[in-house]
């Protein structure tokens, strides 16, 4: 019984709340909801891959890229956790069954030899993507946007601007890019 | 990069969220999907000659309204797919109360009929042709049907590919109905019922490697 315990109906209320006020726009209420998702999401990867702190991170990673670039499919009728756990199991089934077939053609010792080198410069809530070096595998209309948005922290408006490029193409760059972003989390 | 990082890129400038994303996809993948195999079934087969008499008979709106009772819990259950959380509930007993009547209305047909003559009944003249042109008309719904699962968050990518193919199956169907001057139950009941399981067993099939995400 997952819902029964009132921390946990408190959280679902809370992120609830951040989670619709964030879609209508406000931009600290998504930060924080974000924020404390990667929190439940850590809990949850490394309750079930514990072996592998490593990859959890990398997955609640990809978890959040797709919670956030997948956010039109949230019900704002619906409680947000049940919406966002089961992301991140499809997304834990995807990886076990991705890494069970790439086991399979692995060379046992070389596995042995990855989980070492990862082991020794992992801090715990690093994962191995480098957002810049991703960037750099996209197209220019999806990556100055994603650059100048998402990094530099312009205006969707003054991006475009920039850019030469119209409003909406701005968005549906970002948009674009950030789902090829997630899609690169998963070779 | 950190998690922080991360979650510091995704939040800036991320703008309003539109609450019927999903409802205008949907919107347009079935009118889309539907308008394509209208427009297939006109050039390639042409409407019955006597379809408006046929509209008039009760075997055919039964046929007609097989392949809708199909069609809606089909579409309930991938619009619910392509959200993650949700659970497909009561929807396989609305899926199956349809053919189950189908099946018995062609069990009481066949039984009422002659030894001889039920072969000829459940093979009616096009039973060659039927599974194929329901399959065929099926295909612009399919793929837009998986294209719209694309744009959204399916999680059970077999289920998801299935109900596609179902749904566009019983569209299809519904279509072929302008076309097909069959009316018997039992012929509905075996060729009807084959030509939306092949598009369901399709978009079964590729379900998994087309709708990952």
């Amino acid at each position: 019984m997952i819902g029964g315990r009132p921390d946990m109906v408190d959280d679902e209320h809370r992120l609830k709340m951040l989670m619709v006020a964030g879609l209508g726009g406000d931009e600290a209420a998504y930060r924080a909801v974000l924020g404390a998702l990667a929190r439940h999401l850590r809990g949850f990867f490394r309750r079930r891959l514990a072996s592998r702190p490593a990859d959890c991170e990398d997955l609640v990673q990809e978890t959040l890229l797709a919670v956030h670039t997948r956010r039109h499919t949230f019900d704002r009728s619906q409680p947000l956790t049940p919406w966002v756990f089961a992301i991140a199991r499809y997304k834990l089934v995807d990886w076990l069954r991705r890494h069970a077939r790439q086991d399979a053609l692995h060379d046992p010792v070389d596995e042995w030899r990855n989980d070492l080198a990862v082991e020794g410069g992992q801090e715990a809530d690093t994962a191995r993507h480098d957002v810049s070096e991703l960037l750099g595998t996209l197209p220019a209309k999806q990556r100055e946007p994603i650059r100048l948005v998402k990094l530099e922290g312009l205006s969707v408006v003054e991006a475009a601007e920039r850019t030469g490029l119209s409003v909406s193409a701005v968005k549906v760059g970002i948009h674009r890019g950030l789902k090829k972003l997630a899609a690169q989390f998963r070779p | 990069m950190r998690t922080d990082d991360l979650v510091a890129l995704l939040a800036r400038g991320a703008g309003t969220e539109p609450m019927a994303v999903p409802a205008r996809v949907w919107a347009m993948a079935v009118a889309g999907g539907a308008v394509a195999a209208v427009a297939l079934m006109a050039l390639m087969l042409g409407v019955q000659a006597d379809l408006a008499g046929k509209v008039s008979t009760l075997a055919w709106w039964g046929k007609a309204g097989f392949t809708l009772a199909v069609a809606l819990p089909a579409l309930a259950l991938i619009t619910r797919m392509a959200r993650p959380g949700s659970h497909v509930g009561r929807l396989p007993v609305a899926l199956a109360a349809p053919v189950a009547a189908l099946w018995l209305a062609a069990a009481i047909q066949l039984a009422g009929a002659p030894p001889g003559e039920r072969l000829a009944l459940v093979l009616g003249k096009t039973w060659a042709s039927c599974p194929v042109w329901v399959t065929v008309l099926s295909l612009p719904l399919l793929i837009a049907a998986l294209a719209a699962l694309r744009a959204l968050a399916p999680t059970r990518l077999a289920l998801s590919g299935a109900g596609a193919g179902l749904f566009a199956g019983a569209v299809g169907a519904l279509v072929y109905t302008l076309h097909c001057p069959e009316l018997d139950p039992a012929f509905v009941a075996v060729w009807y019922v084959l030509g939306i399981a092949i598009p369901t067993g399709l978009g079964a099939a590729v379900g998994p490697w087309i709708l990952r995400w």
